[in-house]
């Protein structure tokens, strides 16, 4: 890539330099605008495109909309619906546990394996992509679908399991336990946040741990001085991005249960949950104020971490 | 936007790292290797374990934990193509039709947009560029009900329209926002060498700074190929007709008629299912790293 960009400037000097005395030219003003719009385009049509829906999903919140008959203004009893809605309350804290736990332990090990990847080790290559290949694969039907029969009655897991003499529960129909076979596939696609990570502690100079060695710092304090608060905004980038997509979970919850968000509702998904109301129930105007409402929550959660983060995060401009 | 500029400046040194100087004694390193290798093989079994139940008898599947089949199986490949209402390749070539224009039209319209925004100046452009970056965490589901009634209202529905035409509306701002980094990144001196030798802002666009925006194209396209090869929801909401299913509504189907009796067809469909996205990955993963470290791109 360096090698293009090289190139690039080097035609550039060897194209620049008759140029070099004469005026500058150049488009007028005028024109200069009118083709930054016309390159913009087919983004302005883009943004159309997601601005309208934005406020009419908005409208919608308040509304009956079921996509047959026109939609009435019923004021909030959308939302207060929602909180007397057993199965909303009960997609909220699926999704809240899902979040919650499978956020932390990913990046913790996402972290951990970029700290021991980056210690010099022939074969990281090796490592960075096995460990990331799983996280294009989790999202797919394909994956989901293996995982259901990994942890099946007599799946590997329970096969596994059996050697030391346990009886493994019935993972994917017990609402107990079905939630956790999709938290430790979260888990598995630890790679993407772990790529970041690594990106990351290369970017931290080396003689920052000589100077802290020759110092006679441990190992645990040159990690904690040095490591930890120049990686920090790359800690606060990944636990946003894992928040805001692990929240928006769909198919794994769908694929799991068939769709149903079972057994017992212990899968659903508040996107699930969302789907069914509005394409299967045809609640159109409750499902928006659901989508309102989660967009609210991203949005608590994020400038919640924003707040937070002028106390941990370390930003060295 | 701090949390998006920090994991940028990885870009600024692109190329590689040189591999550090080996750092702790032999038994370390070797100690480092094992678990390593540790974590890999528990992170890659399901895997090799799902291609390899492709090749066993389907009663054979669950009575061996053993990754090699005692009893090789080819037939499942045979008899998972043709268990549903059309040949497997019928979903693949779906998809692939999605995927492709997916791809055309994201490298297109997001490349014209980075260019407007990376190298050009015009009133508004700050402000279209923040706007941009709030669509970033946009969560799409907000959009979903009015746009699933638009397309339904221009009688898109089992059609890939849905699918494919908000791609080339420059919607995934995640491929902007790489591609106005990789091209900030080019030298100013271009555009003006370009412009005195009579090429207009479009001519330079196009013979000037996309050629020499390949590898972000690239990651653009193979970050495409992957989503909309995976992408499940949209077709679920999109396409009834069994006959246009993509490969994961296809497969969704298998389970659903079939799940219970013919594992071994259905794990063959299933690693047909992610072999491309596979060969992909091998194929550009310099492409897809430099993606991830840049963009934060998953």
């Amino acid at each position: 890539m360096s090698v293009l960009t090289k190139q690039a400037s080097g035609a550039a000097a060897a194209l620049a330099a008759p140029a070099r005395g004469t005026p500058k030219r150049g488009p007028s003003r005028r024109t200069n605008q009118r083709s930054g719009y016309l390159f913009l385009l087919p983004w302005f049509l883009g943004m159309l495109f997601t601005i309208i829906p934005f406020f009419a999903s908005l409208y919608l919140a308040f509304t009956d909309y079921n996509l047959f008959t026109e939609p009435n203004f019923v004021g909030l009893a959308n939302f207060q619906a929602m909180f007397e809605d057993p199965r909303l309350l009960q997609s909220l804290k699926v999704t809240f546990i899902y979040t919650f736990v499978s956020v932390p332990i990913s990046l913790g090990i996402a972290l951990l394996v970029a700290l021991v990847l980056n210690r010099g080790l022939s074969g990281l290559s090796i490592y960075r992509s096995v460990y990331y290949l799983p996280s294009l694969l989790g999202g797919s039907v394909a994956i989901v679908m293996l995982w259901r029969y990994i942890f099946g009655n007599d799946g590997i897991v329970n096969g596994f399991l059996g050697w030391f003499g346990i009886q493994g529960p019935a993972w994917v129909t017990d609402p107990e336990f079905a939630l956790s076979t999709l938290l430790v596939l979260n888990v598995w696609t630890f790679g993407s946040p772990m790529v970041i990570f690594l990106a990351g502690l290369r970017q931290v100079p080396t003689m920052y741990y000589e100077a802290a060695s020759i110092d006679g710092a441990s190992k645990w304090r040159q990690f904690r001085a040095i490591t930890l608060p120049l990686i920090s905004p790359i800690i606060f980038f990944n636990l946003i991005m894992q928040l805001i997509g692990s929240f928006q979970t769909f198919t794994q919850g769908y694929v799991m249960s068939g769709g149903t968000g079972g057994p017992a509702d212990s899968t659903l998904f508040y996107n699930l949950y969302l789907y069914q109301k509005g394409f299967t129930e045809f609640e159109m105007g409750y499902a928006s104020a659901m989508a309102w409402l989660l967009l609210m929550i991203i949005a608590i959660f994020t400038a919640i971490n924003f707040i937070a983060s002028k106390f941990w995060v370390f930003y060295d401009n | 936007m701090a949390l998006l500029e920090l994991p940028v400046k990885n870009k600024q040194k692109k190329e590689e790292a040189p591999e550090d100087a080996l750092t702790g004694t032999p038994g370390t390193r070797f100690s480092r290797h094992l678990i390593l290798c540790l974590v890999g093989l528990v992170m890659l079994y399901p895997l090799l374990w799902l291609i390899s139940s492709s090749f066993k008898p389907s009663n054979d599947i669950f009575r061996q934990l053993g990754l090699w089949p005692e009893n090789w199986d080819f037939s499942n490949y045979e008899q998972g193509w043709n268990a549903l209402n059309q040949p497997f390749h019928v979903y693949l070539i779906n998809s692939l039709i999605v995927v492709v224009f997916s791809i055309i039209g994201n490298i297109f319209s997001c490349a014209l947009a980075a260019y407007a925004f990376a190298r050009m100046e015009f009133t508004g452009r700050k402000l279209f560029f923040a706007l941009m970056l709030g669509t970033l965490m946009l969560p799409g589901h907000v959009l979903l009900v009015p746009q699933y009634i638009i397309f339904s209202q221009l009688g898109w529905l089992d059609t890939y329209l849905p699918l494919i035409v908000p791609n080339f509306m420059a919607t995934n701002a995640f491929f902007i926002f790489l591609m106005v980094q990789f091209m900030k990144a080019l030298p100013k001196e271009l555009d003006d060498a370009a412009q005195i030798d009579g090429c207009g802002p479009f001519r330079t666009f196009l013979r000037v700074i996309m050629p020499l925006c390949i590898p972000a194209m690239a990651t653009t396209a193979i970050f495409t190929f992957i989503s909309t090869w995976n992408e499940f929801f949209g077709p679920l909401l999109y396409i009834q007709n069994q006959d246009l299913y993509t490969v994961p509504l296809a497969l969704r189907a298998f389970m659903d008629s079939e799940g219970q009796s013919m594992w071994g067809p259905m794990f063959a469909m299933s690693v047909v299912s992610i072999a491309p996205i596979i060969g992909f990955f091998i194929a550009g993963q310099k492409y897809l790293i430099n993606g991830i470290a840049t963009a934060g791109l998953k």
